[in-house]
């Protein structure tokens, strides 16, 4: 029997108390092991998708199910653990007062205890190369390094999706480099939802484009990124002086 | 790990005081404080005696004495309120300095003073000894209600990332050519004030958000629990129990 894949969202739709509908119907199916990229401008419904994912957000119409398992109320502990967000914001992200209580929160809430606690910290942190960094404040690190911590205190959990939500923002080339080497290295499925370009396509082999609550694209990367009228029709750019067709 | 990695209260040392966990010493600064607090202030010398009680401990925990005195200043404005006292209490009257002054009002600003400076003293004391982190999860282990330390790891863990967002807003304000000079402008601070409450407000949310998504359910897991010897606990009461023995003697002696 084939595994199941690693997320599958069908016919999602949601709209938030006030009456604003922001998802309309997503489908989208990721296989295990793929990087897949939801593009999307701002305000095309992005963070909403994302927040389905592991049940923040719910009780509009569709399924989701996370390696086969529904994301139901009864599983959230479960999906909560295989599904890891890496937020936008890091400062969002790590509350703790050290990097390495904060790396220790997911595991702990999750019932690990002791050694083994420890081990799985600086095997996560070892991961994003911040292993020497296990003591220090968050706030003492740079943008850059608390975005990796961020992602360690994701795959502290042993996720089986790993979603980035515009991981690129507000990094500087070196950070962003340094991110994309991160995430190359990582044997996990990845869901990165951003509009910036050039870097889904170093990263992600497939992406869908997020528009107006749907998904009303889906491909490798290079070739939504060449079709230059579905991109405009979405508000996606691609920016000054970058040629997707010789990356 | 250099002070730059902690608060500025805390001084790095290596010594006996140092090293004793988290809740022993927050019980043992407690019931000194509780103690002193029990004394009457009639007993002038005890108070003397709680200062050299205090100065050994300095002694033990290698702390320098200008490191403690210097923090001691941030009593100042707790205090300002019993220089008055003298001034308005009512009762007999005695001169000092050419001043007709409250008799009871000096006793009372006398008793604000010096239990006010022992208690600031030990607790600048825990304060430099204890790293932040470690006395909140020693407020966990004594079972202070956990909302409580949450609420106080936030206020350690965003303390600076509200003062930063406070500093770019002030600096953004002056670069469009604004500076606060008098009540006229004050409305402009408010404002500032309300957007950083929302600000902060919003990020609250969204640190939630982080936290639900990791498993959060209402409770902090308790990271270490490493075991107390008894040794530990009858090296901190020293301080506490000493302190017991001057406040019963400054009872009898009244």
């Amino acid at each position: 029997m084939t595994p199941p894949p690693a997320l599958e969202v069908a016919g999602l739709a949601y709209a938030y108390p006030d009456g604003h509908q922001a998802l309309f119907g997503v489908d989208l199916t990721v296989e295990r092991g793929e990087r897949v990229a939801v593009l999307g401008p701002n305000g095309a419904g992005k963070t909403t998708f994302v927040l389905h994912l592991n049940g923040i957000l719910g009780g509009g119409a569709g399924t989701v199910r996370v390696a086969g398992l529904p994301v139901e109320k009864p599983n959230f502990a479960e999906i909560r653990r295989r599904v890891g967000i890496v937020f936008q914001d890091p400062d969002d992200q790590l509350f703790m007062p050290t990097v390495r209580d904060d790396v220790a929160f997911g595991p702990a809430a999750g019932g690990m205890r002791g050694p083994e606690l420890e081990a799985c910290v600086q095997r996560a942190l070892a991961r994003v190369g911040m292993a020497e960094y296990a003591d220090r404040p968050p706030h003492h690190l740079s943008f850059g390094q608390r975005r990796r911590v961020a992602v360690a205190t994701v795959l502290a959990m042993e996720p089986d999706l790993l979603v980035l939500d515009e991981p690129s923002s507000n990094l500087d080339p070196a950070a962003r480099r340094e991110l994309a080497e991160t995430v190359r290295s990582l044997d996990v499925t990845v869901l990165m939802v951003t509009h910036d370009l050039p870097y889904a396509l170093e990263l992600c082999p497939r992406s869908v484009i997020l528009g107006g609550g749907l998904i009303v694209a889906d491909g490798p990367t290079k070739e939504l990124l060449l079709d230059a009228e579905l991109l405009a029709a979405y508000r996606l750019e691609i920016p000054f002086g970058f040629d997707p067709g010789r990356a | 790990m250099g002070a730059g990695h902690t608060h500025k209260l805390y001084r790095h040392g290596v010594s006996r005081v140092h090293r004793l966990p988290a809740h022993v010493k927050l019980v043992a600064a407690f019931c000194f404080v509780l103690v002193v607090v029990a004394t009457p202030r009639e007993a002038v010398w005890a108070f003397g005696a709680y200062a050299v009680l205090l100065a050994a401990v300095v002694g033990a925990a290698r702390v320098p004495p200008g490191f403690v005195l210097v923090r001691l200043v941030l009593e100042v404005p707790f205090v300002a309120f019993a220089v008055l006292l003298p001034f308005v209490a009512e009762g007999p009257r005695t001169e000092v300095l050419g001043l007709w002054l409250s008799e009871s009002g000096l006793w009372g600003a006398w008793n604000v003073l010096a239990k006010g400076t022992i208690g600031v003293a030990a607790s600048v004391l825990l304060a430099a000894t204890t790293e932040l982190r470690a006395l909140l999860l020693g407020l966990q282990r004594l079972r202070m209600p956990a909302l409580l330390v949450q609420i106080a790891s936030f206020m350690v863990r965003y303390g600076d990332v509200i003062a930063d967002e406070l500093r770019r807003m002030r600096i953004a304000r002056e670069s469009r050519g604004f500076t606060a000079r008098g009540p006229r402008h004050w409305g402009v601070l408010a404002r500032t004030a309300g957007a950083l409450f929302i600000r902060s407000y919003e990020r609250g949310e969204r640190v939630h958000l982080a936290m639900v998504s990791r498993g959060y359910t209402g409770t902090m897991p308790v990271a270490d629990r490493a075991g107390t010897t008894a040794a530990q606990w009858s090296y901190a009461a020293a301080l506490p129990l000493a302190a017991l023995a001057v406040c019963l003697l400054g009872w009898s002696l009244v």
